[in-house]
């Protein structure tokens, strides 16, 4: 660990501070804040210290240093090779326990009584899709892209993208998001109402944390409570979604597609 | 609507723009990634760029096996 209090702390994986009532989480691991076992236990920490954190802030802002992109999603080069050392079951545990520690990181953000908001740029696929949809409001700068490619890969996503998609747009966008597979650009992603903002490339940060400002005006309580009637977590589905990712993780055709992503040099890797 | 050549001729000078590359040395049927120098991740910023520009949807599988621009030209003036 680099560093920790309860205000800030620098990471390998991310970084967090408070200033002016916002909690600021910043992602910056190499080369796209793949979400694995290090970013993983990296947020557990955050997790742990929101409660703290909590206490001097109203809003919390997610979002990444890199170039390339808020977030590539799971880290499948160490599912991959974590898989390959393991005997089947004892792979398929592993698994199940990593959903269900990143499941409980990820509903305890969605919970938090602060207004979140995910600044997003560049690649936001898989895992990181998700983590931007626990978020209460999403502001994307134009070169931001979307995608949901798990099933190219035998699975479906795990880390509770389908529930909280379902939350939030209509069931038919949500298919053709998941079905198809293919990727969308911030102007798509706020025309079906997944994004609140779309600013000029460069500017998401700038822009959440305007929006973090406005939002300090309102009273808290007001806004906590606005909060929890508008934003049910639907925890039923979330669990659902963790068994059926577990099922599928099972079937051969997820070792293959692991596999043929790993090794691939294609321009699109993340299609079929 | 734009003809299939300003199109052409749009993509080129947004690519060589983009990723920093003589606009003289980009020929409509060269292999791009090779051209451009591109990986993966830069691929789909060329392609939310050609979004951006041309103010269309272009669907990732549409565009699987496209490599020059001349091919990609034709899938983005089908879209128009």
């Amino acid at each position: 660990m680099s560093a920790l209090s309860v205000k800030q702390f620098t990471g390998r994986a991310l970084s967090w501070r408070v200033q002016g009532g916002v909690i600021e989480l910043a992602l910056h691991r190499d080369p796209c804040n793949e979400l694995g076992s290090l970013s993983l236990k990296e947020l557990e920490q955050f997790a742990a210290a929101l409660g703290d954190l909590e206490k001097e802030a109203h809003a919390l802002i997610l979002y990444s240093e890199l170039k390339p992109g808020f977030c590539a999603g799971a880290d499948l080069r160490e599912l991959y090779e974590q898989s390959q050392t393991m005997e089947k079951a004892q792979a398929a545990r592993g698994v199940r326990d990593f959903l269900e520690r990143i499941h409980r990181v990820l509903n305890r953000i969605d919970a938090a009584p602060l207004t979140t908001i995910a600044a997003v740029h560049g690649v936001t696929f898989g895992g990181g899709f998700e983590l931007a949809l626990v978020c209460d409001l999403i502001i994307a700068d134009k070169m931001a892209r979307f995608c949901f490619p798990e099933l190219r890969l035998g699975l479906i996503p795990g880390f509770g993208g389908i529930p909280r998609l379902k939350r939030d747009l209509g069931n038919a966008v949500v298919r053709d998001l998941l079905l198809t597979g293919r990727s969308f650009n911030a102007t798509k992603a706020q025309q079906i109402g997944l994004v609140s903002q779309v600013v000029a490339e460069g500017e998401a940060l700038r822009a959440a944390r305007a929006t973090a400002i406005q939002i300090g005006k309102f009273d808290r309580e007001t806004a906590i409570a606005a909060k929890q009637f508008i934003k049910p977590i639907p925890y039923d589905e979330l669990r659902k979604e963790i068994d059926i990712f577990c099922e599928l993780f099972s079937q051969p055709a997820v070792q293959a597609g692991l596999k043929k992503f790993v090794e691939s040099t294609d321009a699109q890797p993340y299609l079929p | 609507m734009e003809t299939a050549e300003k199109t052409l001729d749009e993509i080129l000078t947004l690519a060589a723009a983009h990723f920093k590359v003589p606009r003289a040395s980009l020929s409509p049927d060269e292999d791009f990634f090779k051209a451009l120098g591109i990986d993966s991740l830069q691929t789909l910023d060329l392609l939310t760029k050609l979004e951006n520009h041309f103010r269309v949807e272009l669907p990732d599988y549409e565009l699987q096996g496209v490599t020059d621009f001349r091919t990609l030209a034709a899938k983005i003036q089908a879209r128009l």
